[in-house]
């Protein structure tokens, strides 16, 4: 029965979005108060419609309701809790309404917390976000009903593909989604600011902490994705190049270029017609990564079954509201006035660099990973884009981002001095130059390695410069320095720590031209060595889980005649589907770790094994968390309560929520 | 999104015979030098039957087939060209991860520097535009005198 209502609220969903995507504008056109007040509870009507279905699809699962095809096909009595709730996502249908979920979740955001925005320009926006709700919903509805029912219900699912039984199923998806689908309130903000002809620093202080929002999420969300593809693939790779992975990878670039030019914008109303370029371009990009998943046209091997239909529908919401938005963009551009003047070495002039080498390597991945549709389609001919060509393009692009990060904080607002700001740099450079010539004496190896960890020192260190002349510059004390820290900008440590995460990032990275690895068959009892470490494999253990059995491989990590660690590699089967996953053993030692995987294990306890020493290859996810956080901070800035405060006055009640 | 990765190795798995998995040990050569290069040229040949996986990475038997494949080619003493060229002729150029440079791919290898340039010049062309829109000297003679005798010589 909550199957029943849980796609009636679908339904009811669908049509309170298409009132939504009405009244609102219209009330908007014909400034009429009452209408545009409509889509506030409307919009939160349509957030807990929705909510209501994800929870029945959600209960579904975990009362294994085999009556549901969604059911059957994706889980298994047996399976565990846990993902019995994360499988609901695990599939084509069920990650279409979380998506959704998301989605009217950020109207109602914005329904509750932006009361202080103009009337108009709030209509208009839960209206765009209407419109995209109308049509997702309408795709699940007619493509991709997650409640659908069999006539005669098995005893039995199929149970979740193994590789999604895993925790990292649990908060990739929810992140990532939060960071796709967050980047469509910037597209909203973008289309009703168009509309309504609203395009100032009110426009850009009410989008940055959205956009900040979904930068947070898709930034925590890739990283997530990567970490589990680390430790899951079992030859400890994190990053393929891979068209799904593009396809997230864009959508973040753009959302950093346009995090970047809304300060601009805020600050200094530049950059018009280029921020809200970039608004929309962000959210295209998620749908173009969505139409790609889902469609099928990248893959021949793939998971979200691809119907033709689906592929059709998709695109088709991709034309209109990518075409549609870019169109009224044409119109509305040539309008704008350009304000805010400023010489090319200023602050303005670095972030204005900033987006051109941004949007150069979101245009670059955009190419790479849709090239050989494009010239298979139009020749017949077929290609292969795959990691070394973006090695080749992508990575000089960013290194230059690199080198002009630290320069772009200290540079001023309007006018700058190169040679001052390079001048405060020094220890920046100093750090990075020692480092390299320190590393290159102590490990020599790769060049690369050594020149991308002082690159990455100098970004660490440049990042704080700024941040360093203004907490302890002059005569200094105990109380000043503390005094400072409370006066200063949150955004200003939001930057510092946002640029040092990347910076982090970096030596993660270059520290893998240090690694080792073996592959190696390894008997009962036998020693290896592997980096600074020494393995000894103790022996094969079977073992079982809830849904699985296991093999598990007892290793034990010395260093120096001393036990460090014990890892468990594993290779587990999976009888319901039949399927086997693998189960890295890893141990985090220092930054560093020390990754195992194992397969064919023979009668005799000998194993098939991959061991590596990773140096320092923490630091790549730590990085991101760093880069989250300074998000996190600049988030928490003062600026965006301004709005909230005026409304807390009105209302006589103290609002200790940001306006976010 | 459910990595696409997880999602192909997840499909491999049920179509491969469960023995196969990436490099195996007994893959490797003896000769160092030879297997170092097997290892960097299969990190560049794409597994035909995956998506967008190397043989170096693959878990599929072509994969297995195509790494000594390489190996056996190295061993009969063949250069990374000959084998790369080789390898063309057989299955053409999807095998080659990294697209070669000819007249189907130049749009591809040049996209990079013609969106910088492209961008570059947009800039350029605005920055102009807007200079020459607003006037150069926005004091007059007059407020420019008194502004400096306010700022002192040193300030203007």
């Amino acid at each position: 029965m909550i199957v029943e209502t849980g796609h009636y609220a679908l339904v009811l969903a669908l049509a309170l979005a298409l009132v939504n995507s009405i009244l609102p504008v219209w009330g908007s056109i014909a400034r009429d108060r009452r209408l545009m007040a409509v889509a506030p509870p409307v919009a939160l009507m349509g957030f807990g419609l929705v909510a209501y279905a994800y929870v029945a699809l959600t209960t579904a699962h975990v009362v294994s309701d085999f009556s549901l095809v969604n059911v059957v096909e994706n889980s298994h009595s047996a399976k565990p809790l846990i993902y019995k709730i994360t499988g609901v996502w695990g599939n084509h249908e069920g990650s279409m309404l979380l998506w959704v979920l998301v989605l009217s979740l950020f109207a109602a955001a914005v329904a509750l917390f932006s009361r202080s925005m103009p009337q108009d320009l709030r209509a208009n926006v839960l209206a765009v976000q209407s419109w995209i709700a109308a049509a997702f919903l309408l795709f699940i509805l007619l493509t991709s009903n997650p409640f659908a029912r069999l006539a005669e219900a098995p005893a039995e699912g199929n149970d979740l593909n193994p590789l999604l039984q895993d925790p990292g199923l649990a908060i990739h998806p929810p992140l990532l989604y939060l960071g796709y689908v967050g980047l469509s309130i910037t597209y909203s903000f973008a289309a009703a600011a168009l509309i309504s002809g609203r395009i100032d620093a009110v426009f850009a202080r009410f989008v940055r902490p959205w956009t900040l929002i979904a930068w947070i999420s898709l930034t925590l969300g890739i990283a997530m994705g990567s970490y589990w593809a680390y430790y899951t693939l079992g030859w400890g790779g994190f990053w393929f190049w891979d068209p799904v992975e593009n396809a997230s990878l864009m959508p973040w670039l753009a959302a950093t270029a346009l995090l970047h030019c809304t300060a601009v914008m805020e600050k200094r109303e530049a950059l018009k017609i280029w921020t809200i370029f970039l608004s929309i371009l962000a959210f295209s990009l998620s749908l173009v990564g969505t139409f790609l998943v889902r469609s099928g046209v990248l893959t021949s091997v793939h998971a979200f079954a691809s119907d033709p239909t689906r592929g059709v529908f998709i695109l088709l919401i991709l034309v209109i509201f990518i075409g549609g938005s870019f169109a009224l963009f044409a119109l509305r551009a040539g309008g704008l006035k350009q304000g805010g003047l400023f010489a090319p070495v200023s602050r303005e002039g670095a972030l204005v660099l900033n987006n051109l080498l941004l949007t150069t390597c979101c245009a670059t991945v955009f190419i790479g990973t849709l090239y050989p549709l494009a010239l298979e389609a139009v020749t017949g001919e077929k290609i292969s884009v795959g990691a070394p060509f973006f090695n080749l393009t992508f990575v000089p692009l960013f290194i230059p981002l690199f080198i002009l990060m630290p320069f772009g904080q200290l540079l001023p607002w309007k006018r700058g001095d190169l040679a001052g700001v390079a001048q405060r740099l020094t220890v920046a450079f100093g750090a990075g130059l020692i480092f390299m010539a320190l590393l290159a004496a102590w490990r020599g190896g790769p060049a690369v390695s050594v020149i991308l960890s002082g690159v990455a020192l100098y970004v660490l260190a440049g990042s704080f410069v700024d941040l360093g002349r203004r907490l302890f510059g002059g005569d200094i004390s105990a109380s000043i320095v503390s005094q400072r820290v409370r006066c200063l900008p949150r955004h200003a440590f939001g930057t510092a720590f946002a640029h040092a995460g990347l910076g982090v990032t970096l030596l993660g990275l270059a520290a893998t031209g240090w690694g080792a690895e073996k592959i190696i068959s390894l008997k009962p009892g036998e020693r290896v060595e592997i980096g600074p470490y020494e393995l000894t494999f103790e022996s094969v253990v079977p073992g079982n889980g809830p849904n699985y059995s296991e093999l598990v491989g007892r290793t034990v990590i010395g260093a120096k005649g001393a036990v460090v660690a014990t890892i468990e590699p594993a290779t587990r089967f999976y009888p319901a589907r039949g399927m086997n996953r693998s189960e890295a053993g890893i141990a985090t030692l220092g930054f560093g770790q020390v990754y195992m995987s194992i397969a064919d294990v023979a009668a005799n306890g000998v194993v098939n094994a991959r061991i590596f020493w990773k140096p320092l290859v923490s630091l790549i996810w730590i990085g991101a968390l760093v880069m989250a956080f300074g998000g996190c901070l600049s988030l928490s800035d003062r600026s965006f309560r301004v709005g909230i405060a005026r409304r807390a006055r009105k209302a006589q009640v103290p609002s200790p929520q940001p306006a976010e | 999104m459910i990595s696409a990765r997880n999602i192909i190795l997840a499909c491999l798995l049920v179509l491969t015979p469960l023995t196969a998995r990436a490099v195996q040990p007994d893959e490797i050569m003896t000769d160092q030098r030879l297997e170092a290069r097997a290892r960097a040229l299969s990190a560049q040949l794409r597994c035909m039957v995956c998506q967008n996986e190397s043989i170096d990475e693959s878990n599929a038997d072509l994969a297995r087939d195509l790494r000594l494949l390489v190996r056996e080619r190295l061993q009969a003493g063949d250069s990374d060209d000959q084998i790369r060229a080789y390898l063309v002729r057989r299955y053409g150029d999807f095998i080659l991860l990294k697209p070669p440079f000819k007249p189907e791919t130049w749009l591809l290898w040049g996209a990079p520097f013609l969106v910088l340039l492209v961008g570059g010049c947009i800039i350029f062309i605005a920055r102009r535009r807007q200079k020459s829109l607003v006037p150069a000297n926005l004091l007059s003679e007059a407020e420019r005198a008194k502004l400096n005798a306010l700022l002192g010589e040193d300030g203007s």
